[in-house]
Formats: structure tokens, C-alpha cells, sequence
């Protein structure tokens, strides 16, 4: 099956530090793949190069087989990206975030896939509410929103999850893996280690800009017979 | 297309969501300049033998243009960056030329829509000439699509309020202030003349009130020449900053 995403010798510094180290990764179109480590990593980073949001000091990165700095305005239309960090613009409301998300996108009428994402995300009633009224878990919910409205074929989930309520999470998971299940590949990062666990068909482990294992979850796991991924996790970063 | 008019729109909503604070008050800020110095100087002065009063609405007019087309751009872009939701726009497949135009334009209609606000405003306390309508709306447009440029210079510069706020009260207001607006550079002793015509705000201001009154203080044609040679030089190093990605992408 060719790549969804193709990561090839990805370097960045900062001041000296060593964020990424030569990353290569190759995932799979339809893939759900997982993207674990320390606090520190690089994790966002390599999220970021992929996003264009930074530029690698070397390598090269393709997004179903666009690269993401030569070709980056139709990389950038097959990727959806949440961010971790809770981002909105406090001018508008819930379907004007999506709308303008949308026209970014080149779509202009797209209300019919916003309130089925609306929905699926249980943000219907909540539509027409400016962004700065809603909770940290509404707010969460609308960066997804805004990561899908476009369709696009490859969805990056950088902690999605975190600081949010089990309601949402299961509702969210639910959603996320029936785009799986209809051929979008996923990618996400995640501290919570059991969810990747259930969800993620293969991951791969970074420390200090290194990818230190980058197996499927079973083979990990019968690596380590008995271990939980937490504890394999553990035994992984602190060798 | 549906992209660059999505991005045009969105900054258009924000400052008209908030028009209160982007538009009913630099108004009132124009008035105010109007009624002082207008009770002040109208029975005292004259300016190209125009009464003052006359000869200030232009000025105030265009000041206001030039400086909430700045504000436009330069407070988007910051308020983007602190708060982190610049994402949207980075993750978007613009190229640098639709952010551009998209920002640039956006910050010259939020200018003309104060600028006509303070024109009807302070417009009843004058009897204005109309010169040339093609000449005020050139300038104008020219006026406000330059400094909404360095409005986004500004913004992509800045990393944080304060710096912004400097590069308005320190750069901008001083600009603009000190360009004639409230009085002819003929009244000026000869050294601050001259420094005057090193000013690209001084013949913004001058080559607008020009479209009014039919006389200026420097050749009109200059004018509109140095406007010109001004946009051309923020459109491209705004252009290749964007380009760049500067303070934009890591």
C-alpha cells in the first residue's frame, strides 16, 4: 500500500538542541498509527515539520506523496492537524469557525459536513455560541471539527484528548475510528498510553529526537509478554 | 479564489464585530481634533487661503485612513500569534500572495470605512471643495494598501503587544502627526521643511488634501510618485517575509 506520510532523515535544532535526530518513518495509507514519548521528544515537532508549520533543518517529508515544502499548498489540503494547544479565535461563533475553516480550504458551501461533524462531535447545540462562551472540553471538540472539515485523507490528532472528559473521549475515539474505518489514515499522540494501546495498529516510540521502536502494537507487546504499554513504554525511555 | 475571499472576509467580520472600538472611536478621536483646534485657530488662520478648519478635515481624514489601516493588519497578525490561533492560517493551503492581498486589503477597507466615517463627521463643520474624487480615491487606497502592508510587517515583527505599541507610538503616530496634518510644512522653519519631505506620510497627507483644494505643498505628481515607490517597497518585504516564513513558521 503506498504512504500516506513519508518521513525521510528529518533533522531540526533549536540553540543547539537536537529535537529531531534524522527521523524516517513510512505510514501506510488507512494506517492508525501512534506517535509516543517523553514530554520532549519531538513529537510536536515532527507533527509540526509534517504540518509545515516548521521548517526542517534537513530531510524531507511527503503527505501522499506531496512534499510538505515544495508542494505545500496541496500537502497542506490533504492533512488535517488538531493542535494541542487550545487555540480559537474569540471573534467568532462555533459555525462561523467552521465555515471560515472550510473557505480556507476552498469549500464554500459545506454546511451539510459541518453538522454531520457538529453532530458527531455532540457540538450541535452549540453551534451558534461565540468560542470564548464554551468549556476547555467544547473547545477541544471544535479543534477536531476544524481538523476534519476539509475531508481530509490524513488526520493528526497531537494530544486530542488531553485534559478532557471521558464522555468526550469515547465519543470522540468513536468518531475518529469510523473515519479510520473509511479509509483515513490517523495519527496521533498521545500520553494516554492505553488508548494508544486500543487504538493504534502500530507505533512508534521517540526519545530525544530519536525514534527509539517503531513496531506494530501486538509485536510490541509480544515482545514484552505479560508487560502492559505503559510498562514497556517505561522500560523503553528509561534504557 | 474562495480561499483568499474566506481570509478577506474573516478579517473584514473582526473588525467590523468589534466596529464600536475600529471605527466609531477613531471618529470621535477625528472630531475631537477638530473641535479644538478649529475653535482655536478658524477665525486666525488661513492655509493656501482656505480656512483652517477646512484645510484640517483632509488632513484628519487621511490620518485616520493611514493609521487604522495599520491597525487592522498589525492587530490581527499579533492578537493571532499570542493567542496561537495564527494555526488556522498557517495550516491553510494559502500561497504568500493570498495572505497578502487578503490581510492588505482587508486593512485598506477597514481605513476607507473610517476615513468616510470621519469625512462625514467633521464634514459638516467645513465647506469643502472636491478637487478631484479620482485623486482623494487614488491616494487613499494607495495610503491605506501601504500602510496596512507595514501593518503586517509589524504584526509578523512583534512578538508581543508592548513591541507593537511601540512600533505604533514611536513610529506611526510620529509619522503621521508630524506630516502636516494639522498644518502647511510652509509654516515650518526651513530645516523641519525639509526634514518633512523625507517623510512618505507627509505626501500621503498632502497629495490627499491636494484631491480637495487643488494646491499642495509639494508637486502632486511627486506625491502620488513617492506613495507609490513606498507600497511597492512594504508589498515586497511583505511579501518575502511572508515568504520566509519569519516569526511565522519555526
Amino acid at each position: 500500500m503506498s504512504s500516506a506520510v513519508a518521513i525521510s532523515a528529518v533533522a531540526k535544532h533549536y540553540a543547539g538542541l537536537k529535537a529531531l535526530d534524522g527521523v524516517s518513518l513510512d505510514i501506510p495509507q488507512g494506517e492508525f498509527f501512534g506517535l509516543l514519548g517523553p514530554n520532549g521528544a519531538g513529537k510536536t515537532t515532527l507533527i509540526s515539520c509534517l504540518a509545515g508549520l516548521v521548517r526542517p533543518d534537513a530531510g524531507q517529508i511527503r503527505v501522499m506523496g506531496r512534499d510538505v515544502q515544495q508542494d505545500y499548498r496541496e500537502a497542506r489540503r490533504l492533512l488535517g492537524v488538531v493542535p494541542q494547544e487550545l487555540v480559537f479565535d474569540p471573534f467568532f461563533t462555533v459555525r462561523e469557525t467552521l465555515r471560515i475553516q472550510s473557505g480556507y480550504f476552498g469549500l464554500r458551501r459545506n454546511d451539510d459536513w459541518i453538522d454531520e461533524i457538529l453532530a458527531n462531535l455532540d457540538l450541535s447545540n452549540k453551534a451558534e455560541t461565540n468560542m470564548r462562551r464554551l468549556s476547555g472540553g467544547m473547545k477541544r471538540r471544535v479543534l477536531v471539527a476544524q481538523a476534519l472539515v476539509h475531508r481530509p485523507p490524513v488526520i493528526v490528532l497531537d494530544e486530542p484528548t488531553a485534559g478532557v472528559d471521558v464522555e468526550l473521549r469515547q465519543g470522540l475515539w468513536q468518531f475518529i475510528r469510523r473515519l479510520n474505518g473509511e479509509g483515513h489514515t490517523i495519527i496521533l499522540t498521545t500520553h494516554y498510553l492505553e488508548e494508544a494501546e486500543a487504538l493504534c495498529s502500530r507505533l512508534a516510540l521517540l526519545k530525544q529526537g530519536r525514534i527509539l521502536a517503531l513496531e506494530r502494537t501486538a509485536d510490541l507487546m509480544a515482545q514484552h509478554d505479560g508487560d502492559t504499554l505503559e510498562q514497556v513504554f517505561l522500560r523503553l525511555v528509561q534504557q | 479564489m474562495t480561499g483568499f475571499y474566506t481570509l478577506f472576509y474573516k478579517e473584514l467580520l473582526r473588525f467590523w464585530k468589534v466596529a464600536f472600538q475600529t471605527v466609531a472611536a477613531p471618529v470621535l478621536t477625528a472630531l475631537l481634533y477638530l473641535l479644538i483646534f478649529s475653535h482655536v485657530l478658524d477665525e486666525h488662520v488661513q492655509v493656501h487661503g482656505v480656512p483652517y478648519t477646512g484645510f484640517l478635515v483632509p488632513g484628519l481624514v487621511i490620518m485616520q485612513v493611514l493609521q487604522n489601516s495599520f491597525a487592522n493588519s498589525s492587530s490581527s497578525l499579533i492578537q493571532a500569534k499570542v493567542t496561537g490561533s495564527i494555526v488556522f492560517v498557517l495550516l491553510s493551503p494559502f500561497s504568500h500572495g493570498t495572505m497578502y492581498l487578503a490581510y492588505v486589503l482587508a486593512a485598506t477597507v477597514r481605513g476607507l470605512v473610517v476615513g468616510l466615517g470621519v469625512l462625514l463627521v467633521t464634514g459638516w463643520f467645513a465647506d469643502l471643495a472636491l478637487h478631484s474624487l479620482a485623486w482623494v480615491l487614488v491616494i487613499a487606497l494607495l495610503g491605506g494598501a501601504t500602510l496596512g502592508a507595514l501593518g503586517l510587517i509589524a504584526g509578523i515583527w512583534a512578538d508581543k503587544f508592548d513591541q507593537l505599541a511601540a512600533f505604533q507610538n514611536f513610529l506611526i503616530m510620529p509619522l503621521t502627526m508630524l506630516s502636516g496634518v494639522f498644518y502647511s510644512i510652509h509654516s515650518l522653519p526651513p530645516f523641519w521643511q525639509q526634514l518633512s519631505h523625507y517623510n512618505p506620510v507627509f505626501y500621503m497627507i498632502d497629495g490627499f488634501r491636494y484631491g480637495f483644494f487643488g494646491v499642495s505643498d509639494a508637486s502632486p505628481w511627486l506625491s502620488l510618485a513617492v506613495i507609490a515607490a513606498s507600497f511597492a517597497g512594504v508589498s515586497l518585504l511583505s511579501l518575502l517575509l511572508l515568504r520566509s516564513g519569519w516569526k511565522l513558521r519555526g
